[in-house]
């Protein structure tokens, strides 16, 4: 498996830390309430199909990455800096 | 049909041609009582229990492709109450409970075999955290003693004491645990429903969950509407998109994890080890083969398939702690798609539409807790009340902060487990 | 039985090697089925459920009955195929599965018993008495079970893995793989061509057949020459590629050394992980067997094979051969056999035509009821239009058509469709990213389609790549089609089998049908079809099609298995190459690591790290004794310990500041330069994650310590934090763990210690308690911290990691000058212990602030990281466990960690449980068992009496609930 780091190229899955659902992008502000919190922290599209999640390039250039992705096929089908991604 | 030696005998001298189906296959009824969606492990084992201690009979259970063909018919077969945690402690000993108990039970041997489970550790502290454990599955009524380093050795002399990178400590045994063989679980429980009038319905997928004024109305499937008082969801990685059809949002994610097959060789691993240095746990079918598994791949994924990565890494986990074990060969590999929590315990609760249940989030450990999920699942369906065994797993808790069981204390949140 | 001028074998070199304990001689270039074929064995091991007697079926990987135990003692491997190992001199091989002997199994019983060993009899019986599933049934079962064994000796032989890269990854070098590698290689692709046999040519090397004119044979060695002369090209014979994976990934495994005895410098195997941006699948085909009563027995073989014996390794695998067909190409065999002076005693085709190739009787409609012989074949039944025959025959060659080898394709999760004119499964369309399916893999059978096919396949492949082809003839080759009626069984008494390892036959499958255990996978489990170690290679598709039949299904109705990876089993030494023994993770050793060791330090693992436990002392006789002596030498003189494995984490930038007051719930800008503060930080779910000490260097520089444990997670937090929730933040952060070497300096005698030791001496009021700054060591530029782990009046001193032995000397030395000396890890958590500070035995992923008495840190003014998730209901108020001391008032004084605390008067049991210890040590200073733990609601429970029972352990003990801090409440020692 291969990830395509925007700044590294396609490097080995080993290199990566994964971490989950890009939704980890949009942290909601302190008052927005104990629903929009436990969405943030726990709640799940969780698609069959496109998503986009995050790795971290640990093992190389220490970028946080945005991979669309396909749960079911493992295609890959672009990626973005998270720095980059906006909300 | 019950099954014994003697009928073994009889059907064997008459050409084995009396063998009745295990199961009818019926045409899905237009209503029932109860709809179960999912026919693996825990959804048959919840079906089974309606039948047999609520006294319900006009129950379907639905499944999309055949009856097993989930996590229960692949993983590492491991069954244990070795839980410290208040929630899980008492749910995975009644479940072991109901394991001991299972092929009388079920009259089809499940082939439940308590061979012992060893836990190593690898350090003081390690050490520690196990004496807690050990002290809870004690406190619970179940069986647990601490082995010092040579303790292990008696049991496993075949690990490699000397060189292996994080060295054993010792262990805690719990010699209560063991295996099963899976696939019989799943055909058990179905065979006892079928019996007692519940329809299994392969080939059956469920497309959208019918839902009129906050009550449950029935099911969409592929093979046409039906309607039903109550609906249980329990079908495991899939619960995200199935609780979507009632427009519900899971803490769940959906993971894939591998499993390992060797060939068949003599016996040579009595028990069901674990090393968790590596992710690492083992033991030998009755057939032979080594089954052993590791740690997620560690990306969301709904395919049944893992990649090199984590194989690579369980087989080397094997080679420091066992290397006799090198000259086994990996015959087959697959995968499993877990549904994560974020604390890693399951949820067996109500949903906020009144008839419709939902009894999902096993993580790898879904298959030790087929008997007892069933049972509580079902209790809860028939009674509207949680089992008192199963109470501790509630769809809230994330929210509230109250009773989460994060036994590994990774942290209650996704990808940490 | 050798045939003069025949086959592939060099024979110049005699070679011999042991079957059984029995000398079997060979030539360089057999197998070992080859060779015991050559010798008239053909007995060579006992099946799975029956024990009935098994011969070599096959000349490939495919083989489900020749299976051997290779070598002795802790070289011994087993389940190795007959027809893959190739012979060298002094190699034993065994046969499995049987006892006393091969000709004479004693479980050879449990065919008589077969009417009561059905498929699945097991799950019906064996239920009564409860107790004897564990203690009689099953142990008696899994001694049977099985095939080969372990030597249960730790390996002793050397595996690698490697990595590969590469533009086109062939998959097997048949005609269709050496043209495919031929073009692609020509137009400059680099090319990797694998084939699992230690010869490059595939059925050429198995048929006459020409090719441009010339053998087969001759025309692949020509190939494979011309490749071998190429630098983008490299070959890969014995090379299986067993598995395909995500982007573009293969798994293989390289026989490099398995050949040879072992012993040698080259790795038995190697597991090689590709990485090719195309592949192109041309693994070529597998013959079928035909389901007719006494398909089983030794000398009943596959059709192709019998050719392959004659023609590669010149053998004749019988002395009066014949053959079963459904097909036109199987008639090959006989023609062969009759060229080459090999007796053909009849051909028996099912079909109602086919014509005579030679001098010998031709059945046509004609079927295989029935065979004969003990341990090997002597006669055949058959029945045609004109009744039933018997014929004296010691070979049957079988076939019933050709698989494609698609599993490959099914790797990734595709399905094969189903090809009704060739009636056999072929790869779907674009089965796998990126792999090309080809030649007789794809269902193209003949040479002259393979060569075609390989062709066209490199040509797809060079497109993507974006590389033009040459032009390329294709040589002439053979062109004809199979001509295959599908026969899967022939009806009638007797056993006809399926999976000949598992003994499943044509019964057990229905018997499934009957049962309903009706969909592919119900029947492949309950009746173990397929799980053999050769995964039904060359029988499942004869089960399905069985199974369709007995359901009224179709054979695409009724779909197939899955195939998934290995295709061929992989030794785990291959794939875990490089982890026996220390290599299974990297060893982390601090600076001081030798002079610890040196010291006399026994080392112990934390983490990746390695730190000393203690310094045993003359006349110490156990631990705990250094251990107790190097805590009062800290508490009374000064003790030097090696800090460096604590995470050290540089930040530096404008926005450092107020990224630091971000992710710890304490405020870090409003720490002055030159000043440390402890702080903690949550995991967004409100639990504490880590605690450590961070020191501002500068406005905007900070140096972050992490704990040993936490360092990577931290690491990886801090960029989670910056790049994805604060990216408009300017900071940043290196790790610099590495980069210096860390001493703590603890005890009363400590600044007078660093005094000597630093080029200008300090005081109080210079570094205070938190100061930090840059000193000079020795003309060296270094950093010292005024923090305590311990307690103490205390410093770390840290400089660049080159000068960290060096330091390391100096302290000890001038510390055993003042009665002092080096401490390890047991002291150090004496002394923690002692002060009440907390560990990751404590922050253990559960608790939050509030459980440990620091939900004060978190800084109402500002928001950050967990703080939200940390106000959650369930996470505040008495019911939660919260951090105590506690000590032992008792008559027994020990306390252990891990234990459960109790009421003095409940009983131990889980509904009365209040908490736990986490901590113990025996404190010297107050010459006491002294334990931290959580307690419910035991902030306000100090001065209680509670019981601590560790069952285990089997120690009870009456304690009193404290304050965690035993030692020195007030912190006067450490601004001492």
């Amino acid at each position: 498996m291969q990830i395509p780091c925007p700044i590294c190229g396609p490097r080995d899955r080993r290199e990566f830390y994964y971490m989950g659902d890009a939704v980890a992008l949009r942290r909601p502000g302190p008052d927005a309430g104990d629903e929009a919190w436990d969405a943030y922290v726990h709640l799940r599209d969780n698609p069959a199909g496109r998503t986009r999640d995050l790795w971290y390039h640990e093992a190389g250039c220490s970028a946080w990455v945005v991979v669309e992705r396909d749960t079911v096929t493992h295609a890959v089908h672009g990626s973005q800096l998270a720095a980059e991604a906006g909300s | 049909m019950r099954y014994s030696a003697w009928q073994v005998l009889r059907q064997g001298l008459t050409g084995n041609r009396g063998w009745a189906p295990v199961w009818r296959n019926p045409d899905p009824k237009p209503e029932y009582d109860i709809i179960i969606i999912g026919g693996g492990g825990h959804g048959l084992s919840t079906a089974y229990y309606l039948a047999r201690k609520h006294g319900l009979k006009n129950i379907a259970v639905l499944e999309k492709g055949y009856i097993g063909g989930g996590n229960v018919g692949r993983n590492t077969t491991i069954v244990r109450a070795n839980y410290f945690l208040e929630g899980n402690s008492q749910f995975y000993s009644h479940s072991l409970k109901l394991w001991e108990g299972l092929e009388r039970e079920l009259n089809f041997n499940v082939m439940h075999s308590q061979r012992g489970l060893i836990n190593l550790f690898h350090s003081d502290g390690q050490r520690d955290a196990f004496a807690r454990r050990g002290n809870a599955m004690i406190n619970q009524g179940d069986d647990a003693i601490l082995l010092d380093r040579e303790g292990v050795r008696r049991h496993l002399p075949y690990l490699d004491f000397e060189q292996i990178r994080f060295p054993v400590y010792g262990g805690l045994y719990h010699p209560r645990g063991g295996t099963a063989r899976h696939d019989a679980v799943a055909w058990g429980y179905a065979r006892g429903a079928d019996s007692r009038g519940v329809d299994l319905i392969q080939n059956c997928e469920v497309t959208g969950i019918d839902v009129k004024g906050g009550v449950v109305q029935g099911v969409q499937t592929t093979r046409g509407a039906i309607r039903a008082r109550k609906v249980g969801i329990v079908v495991a990685g899939r619960s995200g998109q199935v609780a979507a059809m009632a427009g519900m949002r899971l803490p769940v994610e959906s993971h894939v994890l591998q499993a390992f097959v060797t060939e068949g060789l003599k016996p040579c691993i009595d028990h069901v080890v674990s090393f968790g240095m590596g992710h690492f746990y083992i033991s030998q079918s009755d057939k032979g083969g080594l089954v052993f598994g590791g740690d997620l791949d560690f990306y969301a994924s709904y395919a049944q398939r893992g990649n090199l990565p984590m194989k690579e890494h369980v087989m080397e986990a094997a080679m420091t702690l066992m290397p006799m074990i090198g000259k086994a060969k990996v015959l087959r590999s697959w995968g499993g798609i877990m549904d994560m929590t974020p604390d890693g315990s399951p949820i067996i609760d109500k949903t906020h539409i009144e008839g419709l249940y939902l009894d999902c989030g096993w993580c790898y450990g879904g298959f030790k807790a087929v008997p007892a999920s069933g049972d509580c699942f079902a209790h809860l369906i028939a009674t509207d009340r949680p089992h008192e065994a199963a109470s501790a797993f509630r769809l809230d808790r994330f929210r509230t902060g109250a009773g989460l069981m994060d036994e590994e204390g990774t942290g209650a949140q996704h990808n940490l487990h | 039985m050798r045939l003069d001028g025949k086959g592939l074998i060099d024979r110049q070199k005699p070679l011999s090697f042991g079957f059984d304990g029995r000398p079997i001689a060979g030539f360089e270039g057999d197998t070992v089925a080859s060779a015991l074929l050559a010798n008239g064995v053909r007995l060579v091991g006992r099946s799975f459920k029956y024990h009935r007697p098994r011969g070599i079926l096959s000349a490939g990987s495919e083989e489900p009955n020749a299976l051997l135990q290779v070598g002795r003692g802790a070289a011994s491997v087993p389940n190795v195929r007959a027809t893959v190992q190739e012979i060298y001199e002094g190699l034993e091989v065994a046969s499995q599965n049987r006892w006393p002997s091969l000709k004479f199994d004693l479980l050879g019983v449990n065919d008589l018993a077969a009417p009561f060993l059905s498929a699945g009899f097991y799950y019906k019986t064996f239920m009564w008495p409860r107790a004897f599933w564990e203690r009689v049934y099953e142990p008696i079962i899994r001694r049977a079970a099985g095939l080969g064994a372990l030597s249960g000796a730790h390996n002793e032989d050397l595996y690698e893995k490697a990595f590969a890269h590469c533009d086109l990854l062939v998959i097997g070098a048949g005609p269709c793989g050496l043209m495919a590698a031929l073009v692609a290689a020509r137009a400059g692709a680099d090319v990797i061509l694998a084939d699992e046999d230690s010869m490059f040519g595939g059925r050429l090397l198995a048929e006459e057949g020409e090719v441009g004119g010339m053998p087969g044979a001759e025309w692949a060695k020509g190939a494979v020459r011309e490749l071998a002369a190429m630098d983008n090209v490299r070959l890969m014979p014995r090379t299986t590629v067993t598995g395909a994976y995500d982007q573009g990934t293969y798994g293989a495994l390289e026989r490099v050394a398995l050949h040879k005895a072992p012993g040698g410098a080259a790795p038995r195997e190697c597991f090689w992980r590709i990485v090719a941006r195309r592949a192109i699948l041309a693994a070529g085909a597998i013959e079928r067997p035909i389901a007719f009563a006494g398909n089983d027995r030794p000398g009943v073989m596959m059709a192709g094979a019998v050719r392959a014996y004659l023609h590669r390794w010149g053998v004749a695998p019988g002395r009066k051969v014949a053959l079963f067909c459904n097909n036109d190409d199987a008639h090959r065999t006989a023609q062969d056999l009759s060229r080459a002076g090999v007796d053909v005693a009849a051909v028996i085709d099912a079909r109602g035509e086919a014509e005579a190739g030679g001098d010998y009787p031709v059945y046509t409609g004609a079927h295989v009821i029935g065979t004969r012989g003990r341990t090997g074949l002597r006669e055949i039944t058959l029945r045609h239009s004109g009744g039933t025959a018997r014929i004296k025959a010691d070979c049957l060659a079988m076939s019933g058509g050709w698989n494609p080898s698609v599993h490959l394709t099914c790797h990734t999760g595709a399905r094969p469709v189903w090809n009704e004119k060739i009636a056999a499964f072929v790869p779907a369309e674009a089965a796998v990213e990126g792999l090309i399916p080809a030649g007789a893999a794809a269902g193209e059978f003949s040479t002259a389609g393979c060569l075609a096919d390989g062709k066209r396949a490199a040509r797809q492949a060079l497109a993507a790549l974006g590389l033009k082809p040459g032009r390329t003839r294709l040589p002439e080759a053979e062109d004809s089609a199979g001509g295959v009626e599908p026969l899967w069984h022939v009806p009638g008494p007797g056993r006809a089998f399926l999976d000949f390892q598992n003994d499943v036959s044509v019964k057990d499958v229905a018997l499934a049908a009957r049962e309903n255990y009706a969909s592919v996978e119900h029947m492949k489990r309950y009746t173990t079809q397929g799980m053999a170690t050769d995964q039904g290679k060359t029988s499942n598709i004869g089960a399905l099609a069985i199974l369709a039949d007995a359901t009224g299904r179709s054979i695409p109705q009724t779909g197939t298995t899955t195939f998934r990876p290995p295709f061929s089993p992989v030794s785990i030494a291959a794939m875990g190459a490089g982890a026996q023994g220390k290599g299974f993770a990297p060893e982390r050793f601090t600076t001081s690591h030798a002079a610890s060791v040196g010291a006399g330090a026994p080392v112990i693992e934390a983490g990746l790290w390695y730190r000393p436990s203690y310094f045993p002392q003359e006349g110490e006789v156990n631990w705990r004794q250094s251990c107790d002596r190097e805590v009062m030498m800290v508490r009374q003189a000064v003790g030097i310990c090696d800090v460096s494995t604590l995470g050290k984490i540089d930040i530096q930038g404008p926005d450092a500041a107020a990224f630091l007051d971000f992710v710890y719930t304490n405020t870090f800008s409003t720490l002055k330069v030159g000043r440390v503060r402890y702080g903690i930080m949550l995991r967004e779910d409100g639990h504490v994650m880590d605690d450590g000490t961070t020191a501002r260097l500068g406005d905007e520089h900070y140096v972050m310590t992490t704990t040993t444990a936490a360092a990577g997670q931290v690491m990886r937090h801090l960029e989670f934090v910056h790049q994805c929730l604060a990216p408009q933040m300017n900071v940043r952060f290196v790790s610099v763990t590495e980069q210096w070497a860390q001493f703590a300096v603890a005890g009363p005698l400590a600044r007078k210690l660093l005094s000597e030791v630093l080029d200008s001496p300090i005081d109080n009021e210079s570094w205070p308690f938190m100061a930090c700054g840059p000193v000079q060591v020795g003309g060296c530029a270094g950093r010292l911290f005024r923090i305590s782990f311990s307690g103490e009046h205390a410093y770390e001193i840290a400089v660049p990691s080159r000068f960290g032995p060096a330091l390391f000397d100096l302290l000890v030395a001038r510390a055993r000058a003042l009665g002092g000396g080096p401490y390890g890890m047991e002291a150090l958590n004496v002394l923690r212990i002692e002060k009440g500070f907390i560990t990751h035995a404590e922050i253990h992923g559960r608790v939050t602030a509030f459980d440990i008495g620091m939900q004060g840190m978190i800084s109402p003014a500002k928001d950050c990281i967990g703080k939200v998730m940390a106000t959650r209901p369930g996470l505040l108020g008495e019911g939660r466990e919260q951090l105590v001391g506690l000590r032992p008032t008792g008559a027994v004084k020990q306390l252990t960690a891990g234990a459960h605390i109790f009421e003095p008067e409940a009983e131990a049991i889980r509904a009365n449980a209040q908490g736990y210890t986490t901590s113990v040590g025996f404190s010297p200073t107050f010459q006491s068992f002294l334990a931290l733990g959580f307690l419910r609601n035991g902030r306000a429970r100090h001065g209680q009496t509670v019981r601590i029972v560790d069952h285990l352990r089997q120690v009870e003990t009456l304690a009193e609930v404290c304050d965690p801090v035993f030692l020195d409440p007030k912190g006067e020692r450490v601004r001492g």
